[in-house]
């Protein structure tokens, strides 16, 4: 394993979880519940889709990675990186919300970190996104709040969506061995475990506001297998979408 | 005209945003440099929001406009070191982006979100009895306020850290 390996492994992660979390958010385009939902998803979608760019783009540059489009587009599904909770269709406006609120929270809690890491590449990007994510996480907590303030049924429904979406985030801080030991030591970033530890503190305080119950960490089986190239069925589907126009003519210029 | 970092910056003048036209790049704080070396013209700029659509069209009216300015070849470069805050933005340009009829960002103060939720004046009356509908807009620098005041929704300028 050498560092570049290393590296390249944990920039796919993260930019495969961005792109394809992006293009569950644009699946609500035209479908929100009220018209700024709408917006608001499309425009995260936005953010995640450029997050997943400017990563794939220093994988090019400084680890002589392939063209980001390409690298995108045209991987076989079992060459994907990310993790279970993103690729999930996405269910009822509780379980997408959720899942953003549990997504956008690691994301904040990785990026925070980086601005730290040895990897210089990485610092004035994480400094980047991690202002951009804030939103995505205002957005995230308020909506979160008022729900499980706004009766028995909608309390229910977001409790029953942290109870599923929980484990699968879970998935989110796979342990990277090797790879993942490497990284830590040559201090690029603190490792998944110390990053999981510093979410369900940052999520904790949120949830105890909505007066939510966090699922007991001893009790779920973690969703692992994404950032080894074992991915659900859903998957592969995604990526025949997500894919097809640039697939359609690879070399189209615009 | 002369080729000159004073004309150069003139002609920046020149090049708005795409997205809020009473705006160009100086206003927004987007130019981190100028320089002239071997007969051509360098500049670095940094776009306000990591996936901003309208970067790569930025970049060519910068090189269209000041090349035409000036009669000069200009390579326009993404500056990667330099971090844009919503803070770069000048006092001149927060009063044009007010007439326009966005509200300008606050100072934006690191982790505290108080900035956005409280007391944005309102775009259309200036009143502060406002909140937060929605930090996502039309574009993804925007967010949506309610006037109580008033009875409108208003767009701003999000403060950026």
């Amino acid at each position: 394993m050498t560092k570049n390996n290393a590296l390249t492994y944990l920039l796919t992660a993260m930019a495969d979880d961005a792109l394809v979390q992006g293009h569950r958010n644009s699946e609500w385009t035209g479908l929100g519940p009220v018209m700024e939902e709408d917006i608001a998803f499309s425009s995260m979608a936005q953010d995640k889709i450029g997050h997943a760019w400017a990563l794939y783009r220093i994988q090019q540059e400084a680890l002589g990675g392939a063209d980001p489009d390409q690298f995108a587009f045209l991987r076989n599904e079992k060459d994907y990186r990310c993790c279970h909770l993103v690729e999930q269709p996405n269910g009822e406006y509780d379980f997408s919300l959720m899942r953003h609120f549990l997504f956008d929270h690691a994301e904040a809690i990785r990026y925070g970190q980086l601005q730290q890491s040895s990897f210089a590449p990485l610092q004035p990007l994480a400094k980047k996104l991690k202002g951009e994510i804030k939103y995505h996480t205002l957005h995230a907590n308020a909506w979160i709040t008022q729900l499980c303030r706004g009766g028995e049924e909608s309390y229910a429904r977001m409790q029953s969506a942290l109870n599923v979406c929980f484990p699968l985030a879970l998935g989110l801080f796979e342990p990277g061995g090797d790879a993942e030991a490497l990284l830590v030591e040559e201090k690029v970033y603190p490792g998944e475990k110390a990053l999981k530890e510093l979410w369900m503190e940052r999520i904790y305080s949120i949830l105890t506001l909505a007066a939510l119950n966090l699922p007991d960490e001893k009790n779920v089986q973690p969703a692992y297998g994404g950032r080894q190239g074992y991915h659900t069925e859903h998957l592969q589907p995604l990526l025949d979408e997500m894919g097809a126009v640039f697939r359609t003519d690879p070399a189209a210029t615009w | 005209m002369k080729v000159s970092k004073e004309n150069i910056y003139k002609a920046l003048e020149q090049v708005m945003d795409p997205e809020i036209p009473v705006l160009n790049v100086l206003d927004l704080g987007m130019i981190t440099s100028v320089e002239l070396s071997a007969g051509e013209v360098q500049i670095r700029m940094i776009p306000t929001f990591a996936a901003c659509p309208a970067v790569e069209l930025i970049r060519r009216n910068i090189k269209t406009v000041v090349e035409g300015a000036l009669h000069t070849t200009v390579n326009v470069e993404i500056d990667k070191e330099a971090h844009w805050t919503s803070n770069r933005m000048t006092a001149a340009a927060k009063e044009k982006l007010k007439n326009f009829g966005i509200a300008p960002p606050q100072i934006a103060n690191g982790e505290a979100y108080s900035e956005i939720l409280l007391e944005t004046p309102c775009a259309h009356c200036g009143g502060k009895n406002t909140y937060l509908r929605s930090p996502f807009g039309s574009t993804l620098c925007r967010a949506i306020h309610y006037c109580r005041d008033c009875g409108q929704v208003f767009e701003q300028f999000k403060p950026l850290e």
